[in-house]
């Protein structure tokens, strides 16, 4: 699955913010962390600003603090703000013939999976699972450090 | 949340700290004298009462070494029933290696959110472990969005297999 570019920086922005709820980051140091363009990531904020999601503090060292509710705030409620992840099914050259249907009924399928994918999973769930990963891979990486309580 | 684990000497239950203040939970077997309760929230949450059912799974799990029927309850005198999870250990169905599959979950409502559910799937994958298990499993409706975000929030994602399915009227 391909995510538009102002998508993924969003939840780079809104991941990154989430999992450092006690520091202040600017836009540049998000677009440095990740090497990606500061100007776009800037507009991105705004946006994540507008939706509540981010807030941002002015003058010196101010930066960006996630400000949304990180067990509620799902990935799909990111990504919509966006770009529309469904395909648009029953619309479009061919759509209203049989094989346009029954094509689209496949397509439909895939999106609903994408989109109650996105939609369970939490920016503190996926910060969780992602800190779960890098404890097993560092017992994995040294078993003789793991304690066996 | 779980994040704290001590085993007790009575049949194994083991006792959660559910974190942010809020009362410990103690998970233990069920007994016959759980059934009532369960039989009325799972009434509550599927919309369907079945106590034949629920004795049956009762009795199949007291039989079976690898079933699990646990119940959550306050680690206060009260011993408040607070919820139950049933689980068991399949093996080879459908070609895959032994693992535990959770069949249902329920968590009283006035007690919702508060790490109980939590604890009784640390519970169960506990119990699964000890099986020799390494794999924990379950099937959900896609759009059951409440159950969905509960096992994606216990680390669980889509595993490799996919359910299919086609009327066959
Ligand atoms: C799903 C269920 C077991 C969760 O139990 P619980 O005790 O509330 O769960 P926990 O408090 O341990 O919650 C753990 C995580 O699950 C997720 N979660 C639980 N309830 C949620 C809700 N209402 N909305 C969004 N996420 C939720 C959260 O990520 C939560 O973590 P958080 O507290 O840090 O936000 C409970 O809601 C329930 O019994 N639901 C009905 C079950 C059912 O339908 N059973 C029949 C079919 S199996």
């Amino acid at each position: 699955m391909k995510l538009q570019k102002a998508t993924r920086y969003g939840l780079y922005a809104v991941l990154e913010l989430a999992a450092n709820p006690d520091e202040q980051l600017s836009a540049a140091d998000i677009a440095a962390a990740y090497g990606i363009s500061g100007n776009h990531l800037a507009k991105v904020l705004r946006d994540l600003g507008r939706a509540g999601l981010v807030d941002s503090a002015r003058g010196a060292g101010g930066g960006y603090r996630f400000s949304g509710n990180a067990r509620r705030v799902t990935l799909l409620d990111v990504i919509s703000l966006f770009e529309d992840i469904s395909s648009d099914t029953g619309s479009g050259d061919g759509a209203d013939t049989e094989i346009g249907r029954a094509l689209d009924l496949v397509l439909g399928e895939i999106d609903d999976i994408a989109r109650a994918t996105f939609g369970s999973i939490t920016i503190e769930t996926l910060l969780k699972t992602m800190r779960w990963r890098q404890e097993r891979e560092a017992r994995a990486a040294a078993p003789d450090l793991a304690s066996p309580g | 949340m779980t994040d704290d684990t001590t085993l007790l000497a009575n049949d194994n239950a083991t006792r959660h700290a559910t974190g942010d203040g809020e009362a410990d939970v103690l998970v233990r077997r069920a007994t016959a004298n759980d059934l009532p309760l369960v039989i009325e929230l799972d009434g509550d949450n599927t919309g369907l009462h079945k106590p034949d059912y629920w004795g049956e799974t009762f009795h199949e799990t007291e039989r079976h070494p690898g079933q699990h029927f646990l119940i959550a309850e306050s680690a206060s005198s009260d011993h408040e029933f607070l919820g139950f999870i049933v689980g068991e250990v399949r093996a080879w169905e459908f070609g895959s290696r032994p693992c535990g599959w959770i069949l249902t979950i329920g968590v009283v409502h006035e007690r919702r959110v508060a790490g109980v559910g939590s604890a009784l799937f640390d519970a169960i994958c506990e119990r699964f472990a000890a099986d020799g298990v390494k794999t924990v499993r379950t099937m959900l409706a896609r759009h059951d969005q409440l159950n969905m975000s509960f096992f994606r929030s216990q680390g669980m994602m889509a595993g490799s297999f996919i359910e299919l399915e086609k009327p066959i009227d």
